[in-house]
């Protein structure tokens, strides 16, 4: 790819990007959200069109309409966002938009067959009888890569594709990209992660604001200096965690069950105890009750059995604005949809949940000058980057977003607060940024229940990690004696010795 | 002399469930590609009239047929770019796309014929051999040619659907088309090729009544049999099985409030009428929860991110 331009209105998501990948080779596309990587795919994919620049495959020049253009050229993409039919079977899914070896009737059986070879060779099971929806998320990720082999693909771009995946699952993943690279497959790996980027290309190439800041061998890579070229400063990887003497217990929940939105109990018996002063993290993979827990805590979800205490006082099934009166703070994982609302204004987002009580309201009315200067100050303590109070939240990054939303949950000195996945999609000075302010909540005393799928954000902020799997807590161990591999195995179902 | 009831019930189920099967068959297909298409009822009324008007003036119910074909494929593409292309509200333009069809079927028939007229439609067809069968024979096969087409649309529908690389392309638009766009299915395509056959098939629907049925047109003749034929691809779970079930429970309870009605039973005709529909809101309340492949993007409009 030379010379790629691509422009959104407003933004310039790439800037005269140049970017190579040979056959044999991994090569891992590295930036901050918003440095154009996943733009510059789509483009490669044919799913956006270029506004200047050229592609060249094996030094001939090409167009893309479409990805059916780059699929006839080998090339295929597994997205960040699985791009399965859930009703459908593996095969089916595979076959889809295929032409059949029976022309006008589906030829399901051969494709199986196919599967089965290309899964032989690869080395990973799958039932290509299997429904989509019946699968792990692990799995779902193989039916992609085998959709993209099956195509014949020699260019295979995965986009985030860590994400989602276990400590195992991503060994599992990284030794099939390997197997791949052998066979003589060109791999475009997409990441934010420097510690996976290091440990599987062969090749990194640093975008920032659109622009590609470098490409080095791995081998000659180190985390700081990758972090140097992502973000355009001095990164601090260790943050400061003073010793706490952790208080009384503030969150404390008793064999707690309750239905997820399928009807089926997602959680079965969860208990867990945060202490005034400790972060405890809340390890697992995605779906196995963890938003649940966190929404039945904050009076978002009723609990078919067992207890939720905040202080000593019994508030199983409060509504949320007793709970909230009683000092419990909530980051949501769905900033957008739950964290604030979209259409207000920034003052009036800060002020969603204090509105009613003094000196925000003055009876029957608003204070608007109080709330004015409540919220500059917060604007100016938080850093948030909005062209003024009036903005509405919806044109603010996800970073700011998360920043007003701190800032609302953080400054009402809460005794307790639970922090659903509160740096997903931020980028590296956003991530750092958040969990700095979380680590200064402690020192005040503050309850923290951290929800993240993220285990390294986990060993790096909590006191004390629980792994929770289908609803239930596989185990609880301080974090100076947490082994990665028993964490990883916990968040696979297994129990703790 | 029960029994002659009973068969006279059964045949009048079948035929009267033809409309609703072509009708519903059709939708069927354009739910599960992602367009939700409420004008159903107006493109029968434009099949029916043009089945009709043509088979009036050639005294031939084939060229009838070929003409409710056409006029059914030409509002199915009307909705298909109006709904895939225009990307507007499809339940607002289905609705306004059902009134269109009544206007201007009953503008067309006040200018071109104006009164009720008979013709002569499909004669029945007894098959030959099959017909020859006690009872059966004459419940299943000594009717004309639309209804055996309407039953046979059914495994027809379902090979499709479930057996072909088209059936596939198809219920992918409709339950994830930026996964189907990714692997190259022209998801715009599929939803135009599967509204328009929706069309067609309900304008043999509508044709099904002036020259199968009744023989006759008359303004809104359909009397909302289109909207019965969306409640039944719910009902059916959009499955051409499903689809029959609903046609064959809802004309059977319509072949006894015809026969209560001719043997002069005492309820008022009205209630009579109203049996058919209670019961389709009654069965489809009780069913309201079960749970069914619903095509996700039903009512969406596709477009490409990002462009």
């Amino acid at each position: 790819m030379r010379g790629i331009v691509k422009r959104f209105p407003g933004v310039v998501a790439n800037d005269h990007v140049d970017f190579e990948v040979r056959s044999g080779e991994i090569h891992a596309l590295l930036g901050e959200n918003g440095a154009g990587k996943s733009t510059l795919m789509k483009i490669l994919y044919g799913m956006y069109r270029p506004d200047a620049g050229e592609i060249l495959i094996d030094g001939e020049r090409v167009r893309f309409r479409s990805p059916l253009d780059a699929i006839r050229r080998g090339i295929g993409m597994v997205h960040q966002h699985f791009m399965l039919v859930e009703p459908f079977t593996v095969a089916e899914n595979v076959a889809l938009g295929l032409p059949s070896s029976r022309r006008f009737v589906n030829d399901l059986d051969r494709v199986a067959a196919r599967i089965r070879e290309l899964a032989e060779l690869y080395g990973f099971k799958v039932d290509p009888g299997a429904y989509i929806w019946q699968l792990s998320v692990g799995e779902q990720q193989r039916v992609e890569i085998l959709k993209v082999l099956y195509r014949g693909a020699s260019v295979l771009i995965l986009d985030e594709p860590t994400a989602v995946l276990t400590p195992q699952e991503v060994e599992g993943l990284f030794r099939t990209l390997r197997r791949m690279k052998e066979e003589g497959h060109a791999i475009v790996f997409i990441s934010h992660k420097l510690k996976e980027v290091l440990s599987i290309s062969d090749r990194i190439t640093v975008l920032r604001g659109g622009r590609v800041v470098g490409t080095i061998p791995a081998a000659d890579a180190t985390r700081e200096e990758l972090a140097r070229m992502m973000v355009g400063r001095e990164v601090v990887f260790r943050l400061e965690r003073p010793e706490v003497e952790p208080g009384e217990v503030m969150l404390e929940i008793r064999d707690l069950w309750a239905m997820g939105d399928r009807g089926v109990p997602a959680l079965r018996g969860v208990d867990l105890e945060v202490r005034a002063g400790e972060i405890v993290g809340l390890a697992g993979v995605s779906g196995n009750g963890q938003r649940e827990l966190a929404e039945v805590i904050v009076g978002l979800r009723r609990p078919t059995r067992g207890r939720v205490q905040i202080g000593g006082t019994d508030v199983t099934g409060w509504p949320p604005a007793e709970l909230i009166k009683l000092g419990l703070s909530y980051i949501p994982e769905e900033r957008m949809r739950d964290g604030g609302v979209p259409e207000f204004s920034v003052e009036d987002n800060l002020v969603l949940k204090d509105h009613p009580f003094r000196p925000f309201s003055r009876g029957i009315f608003l204070n608007f000058p109080e709330i004015a200067r409540y919220a500059e100050r917060l604007i100016g303590d938080f850093d948030i980057r909005t062209p003024s109070r009036r903005t509405p939240l919806k044109s603010l990054s996800g970073g700011n977003i998360q920043k007003l939303i701190l800032a609302r949950e953080l400054s009402r000195s809460p005794k307790v607060l639970i922090a659903a996945q509160p740096t997903r999609g931020l980028d590296v000075s956003a991530t750092e940024y958040v969990r700095r302010r979380i680590l200064e909540q402690r020192e005040r005393g503050t309850a923290t229940l951290l929800i993240s799928d993220d285990l390294d954000e986990i060993l790096s902020l909590s006191d004390r990690i629980a792994v929770i799997y289908e609803g239930r807590i596989m185990g609880v161990v301080r974090t100076e004696e947490a082994d990665i591999e028993e964490l990883g195995l916990m968040m696979a179902g297994a129990k703790s010795a | 002399m029960i029994g002659a009831t009973l068969v006279g019930i059964a045949t009048s189920a079948i035929r009267l469930a033809t409309p609703y099967l072509y009708a519903a068959i059709g939708e069927a297909l354009g739910q599960l590609s992602g367009v939700l298409n409420l004008g159903v009822d107006g493109i029968m009324l434009m099949g029916a009239f043009s089945g009709f008007y043509v088979t009036l003036l050639t005294g031939h119910p084939t060229l009838g047929l070929l003409a409710a074909v056409g006029t059914g494929g030409l509002m199915g593409l009307l909705m298909a770019f109006v709904s895939v292309t225009l990307q507007a509200e499809q339940g607002i333009s289905g609705i306004g796309l059902y009134l269109f069809g009544l206007g201007l079927s009953t503008l067309l028939f006040g200018m071109t014929v104006g009164t009720v007229k008979a013709v002569a439609g499909f004669p029945p067809t007894p098959i030959p051999g099959l017909s020859q069968i006690p009872i059966l024979g004459e419940i299943l096969f000594s009717h004309n040619p639309l209804v055996y087409g309407a039953f046979a649309l059914v495994p027809l529908a379902w090979f499709v659907l479930n057996k072909t690389p088209f059936g596939l392309k198809l219920r992918a638009a409709g339950q994830n088309p930026l996964a189907a766009d990714s692997l190259g299915v022209n998801v715009i395509r599929v939803r135009y090729v599967a509204v328009i056959i929706g069309g067609i098939l309900s304008g043999i629907a509508g044709a099904s009544l002036s020259i199968a049925l009744l023989n006759v047109f008359q303004q809104n003749m359909t009397n909302g049999m289109g909207f019965i034929a969306v409640a039944l691809v719910y009902f059916g779970g959009w499955r051409p099985l499903g689809v029959l079930a609903g046609a064959m429970l809802f004309s059977t309870v319509n072949a006894i409030q015809v026969w209560l009605q001719v043997q002069g039973v005492d309820i008022p005709s009205d209630f009579a009428l109203m049996m058919p529909y209670v019961i389709t809101i009654l069965v489809l309340a009780s069913m309201a929860r079960r749970r069914i492949h619903v095509p996700a993007a039903l009512n969406k409009p596709f477009e490409r991110g990002g462009e």
